[in-house]
């Protein structure tokens, strides 16, 4: 750990090992993410980033190591290590991602994620795919969509209030008027909006991306930075998120935590990153760390 | 003219019977892309369940009202026969679902053969009669070679098909439920990261198919005041074939496959040879699967890259 002081951890990861046959992609990585903060996860290709990431959505069940997210206030480790014991896989507060399957995770620790590559239901309209992310307030107002065939009242309201949030955000990321078009006909730009206010509609705590910027242009990775601000800003969410642009790294987040070969070589502010040799040799090998340290500038 | 006015009547009937069994394979092929072959055998044991709890209702408990029966008959045989999809799904082809492409398939072939001789051991071999209900006619046209005639029963028949359409593509198009299930077709793994339970979808998917087979098998025993144990087999195909037909995984391409089938099938038999109708059905299949894979209705696979 840095001398930066932590604001009070949201994500506490310990321990986390994942295997694959006699490969180990992440080993022994322990860090937390900071409630409120924009947390970057950098590394070389194949550190084990993704890997991570898919033992935090549910994707893959690590070999070991704990998962604890703590939905509100401060938590106690005694009171996750008595989680942890009882078996259980969540109190209501604290939540042991490692034990849940992935549309829990979503659906009760609420942590949300999207892809390196984009996997919106290119099929359905804009609007559409924000309402699928709000599946589980629908069906508990509509009784499993029966009540929803008869036109029941709690149907009706949730359906309208499902709408009017996907239009705040439609009007957020400027594709207002493109809600009735199919997903699949937005330039690409607009799809990795979509993606993120596809992913907020889940009413996440903390919103996992994966490579927001990739393939962006210049300009569209300045609103994105601009996007990603003024959700924290605005509705408190935290940001987990791998970035290979440094121009997005640097400049929006807090906290970054650097991985190479499946193990943690630096943890702390994107000041302190941009400074630490071992960060630097892990960029571009031992020697170069003048030009090592122009990448990470 | 009357001939051909009488067979578009019967084509219509049939064909909604056989759209209404193709929705099922449809849907599950689109969600989880396997072809059920057990659905036909839903449908006759749903066909069974109408039968028993009709007979139970009518001789038994007395009720008279044929009107309170059928529909009684009808939710009761929606229920049961939804009940035993569901519990199919679970035993045969959710633990199979992370295995090769293949094994749910065999599974469902497996579940089709079990299903016949189940039905077979409990209810016997030999044909159920039905007895005759709902037998009033209406004559369209008179005075010509024959009448032609609406059977009431046909009226119900294409009435309820309707009526049932409507709700379920309001189900897929406008409900929570219908999002999620169009959603999983499209892409099961980002469905579950946006908190839709993917199992509990496939199995309602089950359940609603299974439904609307029990509505399908309740006509059918209604209209043909006869059932057997292997009368799953052959309306089952040619429903698979309507699905085909109409673009495997489109809804509104199984029940115009449905009713294209049952028109070919009805002026078959009635303008060339009854004998050679399932012939006539199963040629389609064929044609389609040469010429024109993707069906009426249906996306050409893309493969995802």
């Amino acid at each position: 750990m840095t001398a930066r002081a932590l604001s009070s951890p949201l994500l506490t990861i310990e321990h986390l090992t994942m295997r694959f046959g006699g490969l180990t992609a992440v080993n022994d990585v322990s860090f937390t993410v900071g409630r409120g903060d924009i947390t970057a996860l950098i590394g070389p290709n194949g550190a084990g980033k993704t890997t991570l990431f898919n033992c935090i959505t549910g994707f893959y069940k690590p070999a070991q190591g704990r998962l604890a997210l703590a939905r509100e206030g401060l938590a106690q480790a005694e009171n996750v290590d008595a989680l942890t014991k009882s078996g259980r896989r969540h109190n209501g507060v604290i939540y042991l991602l490692e034990r849940m399957p992935d549309f829990e995770i979503t659906r009760d620790a609420h942590v949300a994620r999207t892809f390196q590559n984009i996997r919106l239901f290119s099929g359905m309209t804009v609007l559409e795919n924000l309402v699928v992310a709000q599946h589980n307030i629908l069906m508990r107002a509509s009784g499993l969509s029966l009540l929803g065939l008869v036109g029941w009242p709690s149907f009706r309201a949730a359906e309208k209030a499902a709408i009017e949030k996907a239009s705040f955000w439609l009007d957020k990321i400027g594709l207002m008027d493109r809600a009735d078009d199919p997903a699949g006909a937005l330039p690409y730009g607009a799809q990795r909006r979509l993606e993120i206010a596809r992913a907020m509609c889940t009413d996440p705590v903390l919103l996992c991306l994966d490579e927001p910027a990739a393939g962006l242009n210049p300009r569209e990775s300045a609103e994105l930075n601009d996007l990603l601000l003024s959700i924290r800003a605005e509705l408190g969410t935290s940001i987990l998120l791998i970035e290979h642009d440094m121009s997005v790294v640097m400049k929006i987040s807090d906290h970054v935590v650097v991985l190479d070969y499946g193990k943690l070589i630096a943890d702390g502010t994107p000041d302190d990153i941009r400074n630490d040799p071992r960060v630097i040799a892990a960029y571009l090998g031992v020697e170069d760390t003048d030009e090592a340290a122009e990448v990470l500038a | 003219m009357e001939n051909f006015l009488q067979q578009l009547i019967n084509g219509v009937t049939l064909g909604a019977i056989y759209g209404l069994i193709a929705i099922g394979y449809t849907m599950v092929f689109g969600i989880i892309g396997m072809v059920n072959f057990a659905h036909g055998d839903v449908f006759m044991l749903s066909a069974f369940i109408a039968l028993i709890i009709y007979l139970a209702m009518t001789q038994i408990l007395g009720v008279t009202s044929l009107g309170l029966v059928f529909l009684i008959v009808l939710v009761c045989a929606m229920a049961l026969t939804a009940l035993w999809n569901w519990a199919i799904e679970r035993v045969a082809y959710r633990p199979l679902r992370g295995s090769f492409r293949l094994a749910p398939l065999i599974s469902a072939i497996g579940m089709s053969i079990f299903l016949a001789n189940f039905v077979q051991v409990v209810q016997g071999p030999r044909n159920k009669p039905v007895p005759p209900m709902f037998t009033d006619v209406i004559h369209v046209t008179s005075g010509g070679a024959f009448d032609v005639t609406l059977s009431y029963k046909q009226i119900l028949i294409v009435g309820v098909t309707g009526v049932l359409l409507l709700a379920f593509w309001y189900l897929v198009q406008k409900t929570a439920l219908g999002r999620a299930q169009r959603a999983c077709e499209q892409d099961r793994t980002m469905a579950a990261l946006l908190g839709v339970d993917v199992d509990r979808t496939i199995s309602l998917t089950f359940i609603i198919g299974a439904a609307l087979a029990a509505v399908a098998g309740t006509l059918y025993m209604m209209y043909y005041g006869v059932v057997n144990f292997s009368d799953g087999f052959t309306p089952g195909v040619k429903a698979f074939t309507a699905a085909v037909l109409g673009g495997i995984g489109s809804l509104p391409g199984a029940v115009i496959g449905g009713l294209l089938i049952g028109l070919i099938e009805t002026f078959w038999s009635a303008y060339f040879s009854s004998d050679y109708k399932d012939v006539a059905a199963f040629s389609i299949l064929v044609i389609t699967l040469i010429f024109m894979p993707s069906g009426l209705l249906g996306r050409p696979e893309v493969e995802k890259v």
